[in-house]
């Protein structure tokens, strides 16, 4: 079977949730291979057997941490032209894609962002990407024609399923040039993430907007988040105004999120928001305001005062998890 | 410092964008054309660091005859001059081809600093920053919230999940911008006025040294199998909160099984 590269997303140790995705849609087209960088292989082998790789590639230099994306785009480029994979897949992150473009380039192939499911081609001839563009409004199939297709995936669109693999570990020698070593990482300030599931990774995601009318109001989206157990999301509007910190921000700028729910509490549905949540599974609606454009998309929508309807909610959902 | 912005016009977010049935490639006709959103920061970026620095703001633009209207607009906003890279054969370029042709534009103009949107509204690829400082071999300075330079050395904060990293490097390199980094200035009655005298280059592929099978449809990597629009989400329930749309809502969870 054929051989297929998927770049791990980690910790350190943790696999990321995006890589069993990965994993599990490399398995459908061929014999998954994942590409590790920097540290803790030995920490992230089980999860990756659980989800059938078959090989561990270790590239364990510090160097993919310290320098700005282009180090993992040589060391992909140096197993493509090694292994001759079938496929590369990375997470169609911000990272995830710049490596894509970086390889593809490199390369000389074609790259499809943003992709959603993989199909073989009818004539047998590759593969084909799935893609939802203009905010879902469209539904693209595309192949890429040249060289070694580069894949990015988006986060939450494929379920992830186990099967087992040997995950055999084999270390590689890769060179990292100079020239990749431009863009020096010389220090990393992380927001403070509390327990929640990733935004980009929870199935259950509650957004606010500036119906909330405050930061501290945003208590309210955390209350009924922790309650479902969601990741917690805001709006441009909510972001700017400094209630929420930015990196929760949902939409065109922000974050893309496919849950299998999404709710929107007090807010409008600007089109540049929509644009990251339009592809949510089943979509739920708070806003006092009947005419407001979010309404469209809501499988379920309450029109009211979002200050009543949610205590009561969060009131609920405890009541019939007690009972 | 010698500035270069990258500037694309696209359909507008707010009209209804659609895929052309012959060839599957942006229908440039359906939908109001209007300069990429994120373009705006990095115009606005690109004036200030010349505030700071001296030098020129140089406006590159690859797309239709059309896409003057946007050169017109970043150069009412204060940018010196422009090259509009236009040519029939051009259309329907992938990320690959685009930034091929964008970067052999940049070894022409020379660059110090090339600024550009982290993303487009259209392609939304987010990938051509990434792209033009492999084919350039400079420093990939990307998604930037905030840049710092002194002329020769360069630094930003870039945004990522977790929070943001400080990246450094020399000059020349690459930067794209998030819209957190300013507050783009809107042009003036005198900058709507000036930018009609300013100069536009125009360049075609054969001024380039391209020919056809090295750009457009033919040259591009990938292609569109076929597409579909999305069949309109069937509508849902909308309640008005009579003192129980909390109750309700929780029902509706109820009955999907999320609670
Ligand atoms: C370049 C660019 C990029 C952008 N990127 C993004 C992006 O990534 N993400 C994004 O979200 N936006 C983005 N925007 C902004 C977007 O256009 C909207 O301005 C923004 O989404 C509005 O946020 P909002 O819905 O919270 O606020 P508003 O549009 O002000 O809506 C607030 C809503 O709350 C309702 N409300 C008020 N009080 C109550 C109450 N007590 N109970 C119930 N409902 C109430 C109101 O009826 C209203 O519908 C971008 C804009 C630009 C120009
Ligand atoms: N045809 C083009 N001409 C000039 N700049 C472009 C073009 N396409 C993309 N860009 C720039 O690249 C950024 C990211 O685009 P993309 O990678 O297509 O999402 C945009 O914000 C523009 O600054």
């Amino acid at each position: 079977m054929a051989e297929i590269l998927v770049l791990a997303e980690h910790d350190g140790e943790t696999v990321k949730k995006v890589t069993t995705e990965l994993l599990t849609l490399a398995r459908a087209h061929g014999e998954p291979s994942v590409v590790w960088t920097g540290e803790g292989a030995e920490a992230g082998r089980a999860r990756l057997a659980e989800f059938g790789a078959a090989k561990v590639y270790v590239a364990d230099s510090p160097d993919y941490a310290d320098y700005v994306v282009a180090p993992k785009a040589e060391l992909l480029a140096h197993l493509v032209a090694l292994k001759t994979p079938a496929a590369v897949l990375v997470a169609a992150t911000s990272e995830g894609r710049e490596v894509a473009g970086r390889l593809a380039v490199k390369t000389g192939s074609g790259v499809l962002t943003d992709v959603t499911a993989l199909t073989a081609a009818g004539d047998g001839d590759g593969l084909v990407g799935e893609q939802s563009i203009f905010g879902g409004a469209i539904t693209v199939q595309s192949r890429v024609r040249t060289g070694t297709p580069v894949i990015a995936v988006r986060p939450n669109a494929v379920t992830p399923e186990p099967a087992s693999g040997a995950a055999e570990i084999e270390p590689v020698q890769a060179d990292i040039s100079e020239d990749a070593k431009t863009a020096r990482v010389t220090g990393r300030v992380v927001a403070e993430r509390g327990e929640r599931p990733e935004l980009t990774e929870a199935s259950i995601v509650v957004s606010g907007g500036r119906g909330l009318g405050s930061g501290e109001h945003f208590a309210l989206i955390e209350q009924l988040a922790d309650s479902l157990g969601a990741a917690v999301g805001a709006s441009r509007a909510a972001t700017d105004a400094g209630w929420y910190p930015h990196q929760f921000q949902v939409g065109q700028t922000g974050k893309t999120v496919s849950p299998q729910l999404y709710v929107a509490i007090g807010i409008s549905g600007a089109i540049q928001h929509r644009a990251g949540m339009q592809t949510s599974k089943t979509i739920m609606v708070v806003n006092k305001d009947p005419e407001a454009p979010i309404f469209e998309l809501a499988d379920f929508g309450v029109v009211g005062d979002l200050f009543k309807v949610v205590p009561q909610l969060v009131e609920e959902i405890g009541k019939r998890s007690e009972g | 410092m010698n500035i270069v912005v990258l500037v694309k016009q696209v359909p507008d977010t707010w009209s209804e964008r659609k895929l052309r049935a012959d060839d599957s490639t942006l229908d440039r006709d359906a939908a109001d054309a209007v300069i990429n959103e994120l373009d705006d920061y990095a115009i606005e970026e690109g004036l200030r660091l010349q505030e700071a620095h001296g030098g020129e703001v140089t406006i590159v633009s690859m797309g239709p005859d059309k896409a003057a209207d946007a050169i017109r607009k970043a150069l009412s906003m204060g940018a010196d001059k422009a090259v509009h890279v236009t040519d029939e054969a051009l259309r329907g370029s992938d990320g690959l081809v685009t930034s091929a042709v964008l970067a052999n534009v940049l070894r022409r103009t020379g660059f110090d600093l090339v600024i550009l949107g982290s993303e487009s509204t259209d392609a939304r690829m987010g990938t051509l920053a990434a792209m033009l400082a492999e084919r350039l071999g400079v420093p990939q300075m990307s998604f930037a919230s905030k840049v710092e330079t002194d002329g020769s050395k360069i630094s930003i904060h870039r945004q990522a999940d977790y929070g943001y990293d400080t990246v450094e490097g020399t000059l020349p390199a690459v930067v794209s911008v998030v819209e957190k980094i300013n507050e783009p200035r809107y042009p003036s009655f005198k900058g709507i006025m000036a930018a009609k005298k300013k100069p536009v280059e125009t360049l075609s592929l054969a001024d380039l040294d391209l020919d056809a099978s090295q750009a457009g449809l033919a040259a591009s990597a990938t292609e569109v199998v076929s597409f579909a629009n999305r069949p309109p989400r069937a509508a849902g329930t909308i309640v008005t909160d009579e003192g129980d749309g909390g109750t309700k809502a929780a029902e509706f969870l109820a009955s999907r099984k999320f609670i």
